[in-house]
């Protein structure tokens, strides 16, 4: 039981950044249509963004934790969010309009350039950070088994929890969340109805960087280590989540995160660790057999 | 000042400073510091000369590009427009470009050195899985993004029938192609009904399923460290080998240049081989179909087309040249790895196709020299060049969006053949 709870802890801290990461595929992929591939990237880069910052904040001085991690969060939530936007300008706005594949070939290529740049420009090694956030909260104890609630899960749950309700709040209350689910259903009515459809889409992509920023920061101070490739993995993991979740979905791309981090605690937990990815996608074709368009996803009509 | 900036110099020069402020925005932190280990932990040191570097050739190439290439009236543009050929004579060239690359093909052992020829069979190699995913893709439409799963099913199925059963290549090609389709029909019986998109990750996910297996299954697969010493090919029975083989055979002084010729031509005709099936196909029923499922997939069920069976039939082909392709690449390597067949190598060969022009056979052969060819040539620059061949598939797709051959000739027409642009098909060919 305590080792239950104890994933169950980990799994639910997992999923948060996850859930983070597949925001930004399922806005995307409802207004546009598109697998953004280089988003795994942008979360990335936001990692070493975020490495970078901490360490010329530290060098600079400013010792206070809290000041610290402000300035890293907002640093690299800025910052990759000019990223975001560029990648969008650069390699998705001349081609929208233009067949279903060639986004997507673009899209690769961002995201092999976007590897490979930050390889060339900082290096092949892995970075290590010590940790920033120690200490934590003993929930429960039995016979010396500790379950154990450490104040960074605490912070990873609680922010994300925040950012999430504050984006649905900006999806469903301003104008520009209005903005977006009009351009989501009819991009042309929208722009004739005076939707500025480019730079929403635009912002669209920059909102998705900076919650994949945060994911970044977070996975930084969580693990303590990160290089150029960890975009690949947490990038298909959370499109798996977007897409289990039922993509174009907000609260599905949340919950279909948590999933997928359940999943791989609870499966490196109780079976094996090697073969946790296997779990998850497993689970990914199962549900989109039975449930072709997700957990909370809308069915598609067909129209003739 | 609001003047100058609506004139064409003034803007263009607007447009390059923004651009530049941009540069400087995404440089500063990434570029700027730079991390460096240390004692201790990580530092870390400022690089600011490459920043500035970085800033001024985008300024500069923006002004230089919005003010002679893009928009309206410019010089390049115009003097480009007039230099290039037009679609029709591009056309009527490149119905000599295939056989003329053939010819190319066939004689290129006679003269080229080495390293020409083994560059020639990795060219060859991703033609021929170009060539099979085309019949995913390109013909059917099916969006398949773990391509390379069955390329390493065809590789393991060789190499772990050669290791445990002692079974020759040329008895593991065919059972290669038959156990890789195998694996396309039981894949794709459970998913050929999700739609597009789905498809994809569902492909990608098996893709990394196998991968993963292939990396875990140590006793079975070695796991990480591969298998190695995976038998050659012989020719009709005759071992490349400096006593009684084929050398001895033919009375010809013994060369270890002749397996490397063997391989080069067992691959081109491999290659051809699907090429030659994928043209037939086309002409069937069975490839009409395909290319009408691409365009509409309800029209065709209320024309009484099968859609699952004829999806699986395209996943089932496809997947057996994918397994041809392994098995090939597993005979000329001599040890394969789980790290041959990761997402990347998907993605290239995907980026093949679609850079090619979807559906476009010569399209195929066309990218893969591009890609893969430029890839091989610039082996010494490292990892830059893996950054060039991402920028390079970004611009090729931003300056021709249907693909370097795009002009498509129908399977079927009424009494006269005529070239359809890709603009009027939805993904491939007309």
């Amino acid at each position: 039981m305590e080792y239950f709870i104890q994933q169950l802890i980990n799994g639910v801290t997992l999923g948060s950044i996850y859930g983070l990461i597949a925001i930004g595929y399922t806005m995307v992929y409802g207004i546009i249509g598109m697998i953004n591939f280089a988003h795994g990237d942008i979360f990335m880069v936001g990692a070493f963004i975020a490495l970078i910052t901490l360490l010329a904040v530290v060098a600079m001085g400013i010792t206070f934790l809290p000041l610290v991690l402000l300035i890293v969060l907002i640093v690299s939530m800025l910052m990759t969010s000019v990223w975001g936007w560029s990648v969008e300008r650069i390699a998705y706005r001349p081609l929208r309009g233009s067949f279903r594949l060639a986004p997507l070939i673009t899209a690769i290529g961002m995201s092999i350039v976007l590897q490979n740049f930050v390889q060339v420009v900082q290096g092949a090694r892995v970075k290590p950070l010590p940790p920033q956030i120690t200490g934590g909260i003993t929930i429960m104890e039995k016979d010396g088994f500790l379950v154990q609630l450490s104040y960074m899960q605490i912070l990873i749950i609680v922010t994300t929890v925040l950012l999430m309700a504050g984006f649905t709040m900006l999806i469903n209350k301003t104008s520009l969340g209005r903005a977006q689910r009009a351009c989501e259903q009819d991009q042309k009515m929208a722009s004739l109805l005076g939707v500025n459809v480019d730079r929403t889409i635009s912002l669209t992509f920059v909102m998705g960087a900076a919650l994949a920023s945060v994911a970044g920061v977070m996975f930084l101070l969580y693990y303590g280590v990160i290089d150029f490739y960890i975009g690949f993995l947490a990038g298909v993991k959370a499109f798996t989540a977007a897409v289990l979740g039922g993509i174009g979905s907000l609260p599905g791309a949340m919950l279909g995160g948590l999933l997928i981090g359940l999943i791989e605690t609870f499966w490196s937990g109780y079976f094996s660790v090697e073969y946790k990815d296997v779990a998850a996608f497993s689970i990914l074709a199962i549900v989109l057999i039975f449930m072709p368009s997700g957990l909370l996803g809308k069915p598609e009509v067909e129209k003739v | 000042m609001a003047d100058f900036l609506n004139t064409r110099v003034g803007a263009a020069l607007k447009d390059a400073v923004l651009a530049a402020v941009v540069t400087l925005l995404l440089t500063s932190i990434m570029v700027g510091i730079k991390t460096k280990t240390e004692q201790g932990g990580l530092g870390i040191e400022g690089n600011w000369s490459l920043v500035a570097w970085m800033v001024l050739a985008v300024l500069v190439g923006r002004f230089a590009m919005s003010l002679l290439v893009w928009r309206g009236r410019n010089p390049v543009a115009n003097a480009m427009q007039s230099i290039l050929p037009k679609q029709e004579t591009v056309g009527k060239i490149g119905k000599f470009v295939g056989p003329a690359l053939l010819v190319f093909a066939l004689t290129l052992p006679f003269y080229g050195n080495r390293y020409v020829i083994d560059m020639g069979i990795l060219v060859l190699t991703y033609i021929m899985l170009g060539w099979g995913l085309n019949i995913v893709v390109g013909l059917a439409g099916l969006l398949d993004l773990g391509y390379v799963a069955f390329y390493a099913v065809g590789a393991y199925s060789y190499a772990l029938f050669a290791q445990y059963f002692d079974l020759s290549f040329w008895v593991c090609l065919p059972l290669a192609g038959i156990l890789a389709s195998f694996w396309g029909m039981i894949l794709g019986f459970p998913v050929l009904r999700l739609r597009g998109d789905y498809l994809a990750i569902v492909t990608l996910a098996f893709g990394e399923i196998i991968r993963v297996v292939l990396l875990n299954w140590y006793e079975f697969t070695g796991g990480p460290d591969g298998i190695s010493r995976i038998p050659r090919p012989s020719f009709f029975g005759l071992e490349f080998e400096r006593k009684g083989g084929f050398a001895d055979f033919f009375g010809i002084p013994y060369d270890s240049m002749h397996r490397v010729i063997f391989l080069f031509y067992l691959i081109l005709a491999l290659a051809l081989l699907t090429n030659f099936v994928t043209m037939r196909m086309r002409k069937l029923p069975i490839g009409r179909a395909w290319e009408a499922l691409r365009e509409d997939e309800i029209a065709c069920r209320s024309l009484g087309i099968n859609t699952t069976n004829t999806k699986l039939t395209a996943f089932a082909l496809g997947a057996m040249f994918g397994g041809f392709a392994g098995a090939f690449f597993a005979t000329r390597q001599g040890f394969i790895s789980p790290e041959s067949f990761t997402f990347m190598e998907s993605a290239i060969i995907l980026a093949i196709v679609v850079l090619g022009g979807l559906g476009s056979q010569l399209g195929v052969v066309v990218a893969s020299i591009v890609m893969i060819g430029g890839f091989e040539v610039f082996r010494d620059l490292q990892d830059l060049r893996m950054l060039v061949f991402g920028l390079l598939m970004v611009v090729i797709m931003i300056w021709k969006p249907r693909g370097i051959i795009s002009s498509r000739a129908p399977s079927v027409f009424l009494k006269e053949k005529k070239a359809v642009s890709g603009d009027f098909v939805a993904e491939g060919e007309g």
